[in-house]
């Protein structure tokens, strides 16, 4: 279908973009991993001020949308006198955007969990951290692990954003690619869907294979 | 730099004008993923094994790749087979496309929640498959879901942003020419993060509230 003499002038810059896609969303990854904890822990605090801030962080992320908070750290940041760089200013927007996504799962799952373990754990007489590390997470993980699995499913397609703030991702190759060989263009966004399909697609079948591993046994 | 008033309420104008095109873009892909998504949902559960195993490949492979280069692929390729789209056009396809594989799983969910023995009546009623669908099994799968459906719209009109990557002039596309034009990026941009903000805190309540509504309902047919 695509001829192979056009696969092999496009296939090398698509793959080094891929490069850069797989970086950015791992590392975007770890940063929104710390900040669902952070934001999820924060809302279910005692401290009031804590809390209030978490929610606001959490419906200004949820609230609008990832290519303006994009593009907001991008154009606006410089304005008000902090200088990002386009890697660190599509790091910052894709951690925290996903992290605000994942502070909920963070918060619903520990909220899961059956009041009578938090009851036990007291009667047991536990400490508030002990509770928290050895009865509430280790059950609240095995919820959380198949929602954070499709998170970062959204974060891999997600990247593909910062393709518009000249960060030199697998899209932003591919438009590139475009307009030097615009005939072309068809084989160009083909052979694009299918490398993100490519790697997307088996955290697809890991997440579902998590998810039914972590419910045998359950109902 | 600081913020400026003025500023704003000489942009602000042009900004509620894109925000039309913001609205009717997220309309008409919103019908499109809605009907989409009904179509695919009848297409997957269908006795030809083939149409229901293409269907599957086909949600796998759209749930699984970007929205911006599906947008990027409908724009950029759909021209060189002779078709020429409008921006407006191949955006509103390419989100509703996009997002009428999710709510194919909505639907399903849905359909996969009335009982068995509305089928079994059906059939014992001697209706037929068109009966059936629209009048023993929609009306019941597609109430259980409106709050989840009433979620998809808020999330599509949170991605319309992306249409400006091809050249739509929506509202961040319209911010983004007033901020090239004049420099100033912080008043446009920022009116753009306040505009969603708002919009989904409203649509959030709207939809809470048909929560409440639809329960209520539900409580009022049990007893």
């Amino acid at each position: 279908m695509i001829p192979i003499g056009v696969c092999e002038k496009i296939l090398p810059s698509l793959l080094q973009g891929l490069g850069i896609t797989v970086q950015l969303t791992i590392y975007s990854a770890i940063l929104a991993f710390f900040v669902s904890f952070l934001a999820g822990f924060g809302r279910l605090s005692r401290f009031y001020p804590l809390r209030a801030v978490c929610t606001v962080f959490v419906e200004v992320f949820r609230g609008t949308s990832l290519l303006v908070q994009l593009f907001w750290l991008y154009f606006v940041l410089p304005q008000l006198g902090i200088w990002l760089s386009a890697d660190l200013a599509g790091l910052l927007a894709l951690g925290l955007n996903a992290g605000a996504y994942g502070s909920e799962i963070v918060r619903s799952s520990i909220l899961a969990v059956p009041k009578g373990q938090i009851e036990a754990a007291v009667a047991l007489n536990m400490t508030p951290g002990q509770r928290m590390r050895s009865v509430i997470l280790p059950q609240a993980f095995r919820i959380m692990l198949p929602s954070f699995g499709n998170l970062f499913i959204e974060l891999l397609k997600g990247t593909s954003l910062v393709s518009l703030i000249t960060i030199s991702d697998m899209t932003f190759q591919a438009t590139t690619l475009r307009t030097n060989m615009n005939q072309h263009t068809p084989e160009i966004f083909g052979l694009l869907l299918i490398l993100y399909f490519l790697v997307a697609y088996p955290l697809t079948l890991g997440v579902r294979w998590l998810e039914r591993r972590l419910s045998t046994g359950r109902s | 730099m600081g913020w400026s008033w003025t500023f704003t309420l000489q942009i602000l104008p042009q900004l509620l004008d894109a925000v039309k095109i913001t609205i009717g873009a997220t309309i008409v892909s919103y019908l499109i993923a809605l009907v989409g998504g009904l179509l695919i949902a009848f297409a997957r559960r269908s006795e030809v094994k083939l149409l229901s195993w293409v269907t599957g490949g086909f949600i796998e492979f759209v749930r699984s790749t970007p929205p911006l280069v599906q947008l990027f692929f409908i724009f950029y390729v759909a021209p060189h087979f002779g078709l020429r789209l409008s921006p407006f056009t191949a955006g509103v396809l390419g989100l509703g496309i996009h997002y009428s594989t999710y709510l194919s799983e909505v639907y399903r969910a849905g359909i996969d929640a009335v009982p068995r023995g509305q089928w079994e009546a059906a059939v014992a009623l001697n209706f037929s498959k068109t009966q059936t669908w629209m009048r023993i099994i929609l009306p019941q799968a597609v109430r259980p879901i409106v709050p989840v459906l009433g979620n998809y719209l808020i999330v599509m009109f949170k991605e319309t942003p992306l249409l400006s990557a091809i050249t739509l002039i929506e509202l961040l596309g319209q911010a983004q020419i007033i901020g090239s034009n004049s420099f100033r990026y912080l008043e446009p941009i920022t009116l753009v993060g306040v505009f969603f903000l708002i919009l989904s805190y409203l649509s959030s309540l709207l939809v809470r509230r048909l929560e409440s509504w639809l329960q209520l309902n539900q409580k009022g047919l049990i007893n």
